[in-house]
């Protein structure tokens, strides 16, 4: 009976085996070959010259996660309380985005951001601009004190004379494509961990003397953790490895991690040994995040699951 | 005599126009195990939410003490709740659950400055930990403060449930029919389990259900319930042996309810016959319900019978047969121990004390009639119950 089931797996099975695993082997072994097909670990050794992009892919992953995050909880809040209606509404809203292509919607971003963008032309007309170099003035000393409060590197250093606001290309456009594109896989999981909270819980909460912001911190934080957790996995898997966005928004000064491999296989600095050895190590950062953030949140995902 | 602690006056409630609680006038005293039974729909629910500060009364009032309740919000109030799917917060161990109310402390008003000021009172860690496991003891769970909750069997959660409630010392405990999942063995168990728990700790249980043998067995008072109305207020026997109207006799146990005449005190005529009774204050020939309950009913020979029937139907139950007899039309449930076969001409005797006497009511004529013995017995039996049994069982099981 299980045997005959399990045949129904087949395709599946094959599919993988050709199209994950396969490629993942081939990844490896070119990682830790020459282009002479030597076994060699200079790939490793060289790509010491990238630590920048590492840093940077993290750190503008990190925050636009938490953006994510900060943004995505309390709509998935708001909206599980609300009727059955609203929540339709709103998840037709959240996925409207989706339905256009990611490079259309990323496109349509650069046009607003740009120099000669969207954004700026409005501010021309109502005549900001003109205030321009106090407000930049501001902004600088914001992300001075941004940098300086969290370790960040957002750009500080702005050409004072321009008549522009600096958007595109900057690692505040590059987070915001990240959690403009990505903030639905984190409001997903959350809400739906949220909506299927059963309501005597929170009651059970109140009942034994907890007040909102008690049965919140103690009861609807602590059941929510799985969906936060898949939502963090969601939204910062794809940031930390995407190349269109920082290619579209970030401009060649934000290279990411994604670029830098992109590169190694389509650009003129032919080299996917190294590019391998890059995807290889980046694979594996990612994948010991994801288990170390799995292991703290086990105990809550068994208990939610019951 | 005993302290009077909550009072309900003239609480109605409605959700969207439709009446649910219908002028509610209550009181619940120090000590006290009331049961709030009716049948589904009766607005028990209703009434134990708003004793728990989850709902608030579209009129009237909610006294704790003497002092209007009716905004205060759950956390603020003296009294703790068992719910029905026992709401044990899964992310927590069996300690972490029990302590749950004691670990967000007390809120104490104070007066600072002349103004009163909420400020929580934080207990020492030992003190939880002493009070939890004296807690657990109690509801026979020692030994399983590590457990996670999922891994517990029914009855188990509901014992945590209780505990839960009961370590932040409630003045008074809400039950929300706490055994409706539980197989009936454990049920039985469960009960008698609640009833010493309630006794032991001396607070007030106000239990809602709407299994009438539960009720019995565990209520010093019994509030029988039924379209947002109160039927009938009293104890066990009271409610049993002298029900008020063709509802309450029908809800809690069998009854055989007949049209009768009162002619003067201690005589009613039914069946063209007059039957001494115990009941008096009747209007001279009022038109009253009969209520002959159906155990209490002797068969004897055709001949020395007051009334004579045929069997039409007979069912084993076990300790006696369910025996259906037919007196002119009208078919009467009997209890006996003996078997008599169907088609059996029978007579029956009834004492005074056997005839119980009502004022009609809105609910005359509606129960208490075995004529359509299979498919009414099947209705008011035990079926009903086991049905709603089974509903949330079923729901149970998802978990």
């Amino acid at each position: 009976m299980k045997n005959k089931r399990s045949l129904f797996a087949l395709p599946y099975v094959v599919w993988m085996a050709f199209f994950v695993v396969a490629p993942i082997l081939l990844v490896v072994f070119y990682a830790f070959t020459s282009a002479a097909g030597d076994p060699t670990l200079d790939n490793f050794r060289n790509m010491g010259d990238y630590l920048v992009v590492f840093g940077r892919s993290f750190e503008l992953a990190v925050i636009a996660t938490l953006v994510c995050l900060i943004i995505g909880y309390p709509i998935s809040y708001w909206m599980a309380k609300e009727g059955p209606r609203f929540q339709r509404i709103a998840m037709v809203l959240i996925m409207l985005p989706m339905w256009m292509n990611f490079l259309l919607r990323t496109y349509a971003w650069m046009s607003i951001l740009e120099n000669t963008g969207l954004l700026n032309r409005l501010f021309a007309a109502v005549g900001i601009i003109d205030l321009g170099n106090l407000i930049n003035g501001g902004l600088n000393s914001l992300c001075a004190a941004l940098n300086g409060a969290f370790g960040l590197s957002l750009d500080t250093t702005r050409d004072t004379a321009m008549t522009y606001f600096q958007m595109i290309n900057t690692s505040g456009a590059v987070v915001l494509g990240m959690v403009y594109n990505y903030l639905p896989f984190m409001i997903l999981p959350i809400y739906s961990v949220l909506v299927k909270m059963d309501n005597s819980l929170l009651e059970a909460a109140r009942d034994l003397g907890a007040d909102s912001v008690t049965t919140f911190r103690r009861v609807i934080f602590p059941l929510s953790l799985p969906g936060i957790l898949s939502g963090v996995t969601m939204v910062f898997v794809p940031s930390v490895s995407t190349f269109a966005i920082s290619r579209l928004l970030g401009g060649s000064s934000k290279m990411l991690l994604g670029n830098l491999i992109e590169m190694q296989f389509t650009g003129t600095t032919y080299d996917p040994w190294l590019g391998s050895a890059i995807s290889l190590v980046m694979m594996v950062i990612v994948v010991v995040c994801m288990f170390v953030m799995n292991r703290f949140g086990e105990g809550e995902e068994q208990a939610v699951m019951l | 005599m005993a302290k009077e602690l909550i009072r309900l006056v003239d609480c109605c409630m409605a959700f969207d126009g439709e009446a649910v609680l219908d002028h509610i006038n209550l009181y619940f005293n120090d000590s006290e195990f009331l049961t709030l039974l009716g049948p589904s729909g009766c607005g028990k629910t209703t009434t134990l939410r708003i004793i728990g500060g989850f709902l608030t009364p579209t009129s009237g009032e909610v006294l704790f003490d003497g002092v209007r309740m009716n905004d205060v919000p759950p956390h603020l109030r003296q009294v703790n709740t068992v719910f029905q799917r026992y709401a044990l917060f899964p992310h927590l161990n069996v300690f972490e659950n029990v302590a749950f109310g004691l670990r967000i402390g007390k809120t104490v008003m104070e007066e600072v400055k002349g103004k009163q000021v909420r400020r929580k009172e934080k207990l020492p860690e030992e003190e939880i930990r002493q009070r939890v496991l004296e807690m657990l003891e109690i509801v026979s769970l020692k030994g399983f403060e590590n457990r996670r909750v999922s891994e517990l069997s029914g009855g188990q959660q509901q014992r945590v449930a209780i505990a839960r409630a009961l370590v932040n010392r409630p003045k008074v405990l809400l039950l929300d029919e706490p055994l409706a999942a539980l197989d009936l063995r454990l049920r039985k168990d469960m009960q008698s389990e609640l009833k010493r728990i309630q006794q032991q700790m001396g607070i007030t249980f106000i239990y809602v259900t709407h299994d009438q043998e539960e009720a019995l067995a565990m209520s010093d008072t019994i509030v029988v319930m039924d379209q947002g109305k109160i039927q009938q207020i009293g104890t066990p026997e009271d409610i049993y042996n002298e029900p008020k109207n063709a509802f309450v006799a029908d809800f809690i146990g069998e009854s055989n309810i007949l049209d009768g005449v009162m002619h003067e005190d201690y005589v009613v005529e039914f069946f063209n016959r007059k039957f001494k009774c115990l009941d008096k204050g009747f209007q001279p020939m009022e038109p009253v319900d009969v209520v002959i309950r159906p155990e209490d009913v002797d068969i004897v020979p055709v001949e020395k019978g007051q009334l004579r029937g045929t069997v039409t139907a007979v069912t084993f139950k076990g300790v006696h047969y369910d025996t259906i007899v037919d007196f002119k039309g009208f078919k009467w449930l009997i209890q006996t121990t003996d078997y008599h076969e169907v088609g059996k001409e029978i007579g029956i005797v009834l004492n005074p004390d056997d005839i119980h006497i009502m004022h009609k009511s809105q609910y005359s004529g509606m129960f208490g009639d075995y004529s359509s013995y299979s498919e009414e017995y099947d209705e008011i039996n035990d079926p009903t119950y086991v049905e709603e049994d089974e509903d949330t069982e079923g729901r149970g099981d998802e978990e």
